[in-house]
């Protein structure tokens, strides 16, 4: 298996997109489920509020998706710009 | 230049190492934790010291099969007599031994949580003592089945005859086999134990309600099984497959991936599961009359906490049955790599988290049944928003499978 610069290049971009996607979704993934865990916790204690809770509740997970779609952003940029 | 023998042997040996090394971890976590408990209990009623002791040291037992398991693979991997001089046993060798150390960890660790459990509760209800030790020992017996199926896969991967096998892709294969068992049983292993530690304080609060708190506990930590399942279903598949249809290049990278995503994938789901169906036991316990709301939302969370093992089981079946080009350049591996990796990692996470939402409403369905629909609805709008980063993992695996 003899390798040339342009497919070193390209295959390890692609390998790193695979750890950049991989390792990247870990954090939000557990952090998202934090939040929606604690937000069901406080439905369960104050079922009235449940609409205020629940917007409470997307928009925080939507700033902790933010790194998720950061790694999406650069597993992109890996696999079709760089 | 290593002649052929010398590697192998060398291999053995790492393997050994690798074996009760990884194995060693877990039994020793979960009976540290066991034997914490057990002092507690103790400082409770320092009368009971005689049978606290027992229960703990029976608890611990068990949990310490895991690592005897990775005692015997690691003294097989060093003194039985390799079945080839092949270069290929090598790689068999090191796939053996993270199969049964990696699954160690999670039996270990998942068996101490009931032995721990056990022991507080009976300082709570004496009188209850030999039902809970009964549970105990159910809930730890259940705990050890991942260890099992790591011992099976290393049993297979050093005892059958691969002499015939192409190196390359063959090796990678095997060494993949080992590891979507080995990282799979990781989670099922430390899930399956948190229901049964829940299952034993149950019993001790309500002993009336002992019969639907242990159902509860068997339903939960059988599902907790199914990512161990998935794992060992790719082993299989990665054993026993047919190397000569795969081209030598990139056909490693394809199986060896295929092993990780599979494996990788199934922590997060095993950890996520334990933590709802602890929750179904607590509350099951604590309030029996809704036994079956409890149980109804239990089994809502876990097939949806399931989904990211399910990615992941999905692109190693794509990596072990799509019809790949020969190509020996380095993009065209590392391509297929990426995919296994980027789809295991990327569910550890959120088959974490999707858990943790799940065992929430769970926990609040058995405090509170009247808002069970909005619970429902909450928990289901929360996993969804927590599945995301799991699903562009799995679109950049797909990507990279087929359209790069």
């Amino acid at each position: 298996m003899d390798i040339a610069g342009p497919d070193f290049i390209k295959g390890l971009s692609f390998l790193g997109a695979g750890l950049a996607m991989g390792f990247g979704a870990i954090g939000p993934g557990i952090g998202e489920g934090f939040a929606a865990g604690k937000a069901c916790e406080a439905i369960g204690r104050k079922p009235e509020e449940a609409g205020l809770l629940t917007r409470t509740m997307l928009v925080g997970q939507a700033v902790s998706e933010s790194t998720g779609i950061y790694s999406l952003v650069v597993a992109l940029l890996l696999l079709f710009v760089v | 230049m290593l002649n052929s023998i010398a590697y192998i042997t060398a291999s053995s040996y790492l393997a050994a190492g690798l074996t009760i090394g990884l194995g060693a971890i877990g039994a020793a976590l979960g009976e540290g934790y066991a034997a914490g408990l057990a002092n507690e209990s103790i400082s409770y009623k320092p009368k009971m010291s005689g049978e606290l002791l027992k229960n703990m040291l029976v608890g611990q037992a068990i949990a310490e099969s895991a690592a005897i398991f990775a005692l015997v693979v690691a003294i097989l991997l060093l003194f039985a007599q390799p079945s080839s001089g092949s270069p290929i046993v090598a790689w068999s060798a090191i796939g053996a031994g993270l199969a049964m150390g990696l699954a160690a960890i999670g039996s270990g660790i998942g068996a101490g949580s009931p032995a721990g459990k056990a022991c507080l509760a009976i300082v709570h209800q004496p009188s209850e003592k030999s039902r809970i030790m009964t549970t105990m020992l159910v809930g730890s017996a259940v705990c050890q089945t991942p260890a099992i199926f790591g011992m099976v896969i290393s049993f297979l991967l050093m005892f059958m005859d691969f002499s015939s096998a192409p190196l390359y892709p063959a090796g990678a294969a095997l060494l993949g086999a080992g590891l979507a068992t080995g990282l799979a049983a990781i989670g099922s292993g430390l899930g399956s134990g948190l229901p049964a530690g829940a299952a034993c304080l149950g019993i001790a609060r309500q002993p009336k309600s002992g019969d639907k708190t242990m159902t509860t506990m068997l339903v939960g930590s059988a599902v907790c099984q199914t990512p161990a399942i998935f794992g060992i279903v790719i082993s299989f598949l990665l054993i026993f497959m047919d190397f000569s249809s795969v081209p030598p290049y990139p056909g490693w990278a394809a199986l060896l991936g295929a092993g990780l995503a599979t494996g990788l994938a199934a922590i997060g789901s095993g950890v996520g599961n334990g933590f709802t169906a602890m929750e179904a036991v607590s509350g099951t316990a604590r309030n029996p009359e809704c036994n079956s709301e409890t149980n109804r939302v239990m089994l809502i969370g876990m097939s949806v906490g399931q989904s990211t093992a399910i990615y992941g089981f999905l692109v190693s079946l794509l990596l072990v049955f799509t019809k790949m080009e020969p190509s020996t350049s380095l993009t065209s591996c590392l391509r297929l790599l990426g995919a296994g990796i980027s789809s295991g990692f990327g569910g550890i996470g959120p088959g974490i988290g999707l858990g943790i939402v799940a065992a929430s409403a769970v926990r609040w369905v058995a405090r509170r049944p009247s808002s069970t629909v909005a619970l429902i609805r909450t928990m289901l709008v929360g996993m969804a928003v927590t599945e995301s980063t799991a699903i562009y993992a799995l679109i950049v695996a797909l990507l990279l499978l087929f359209v790069l």
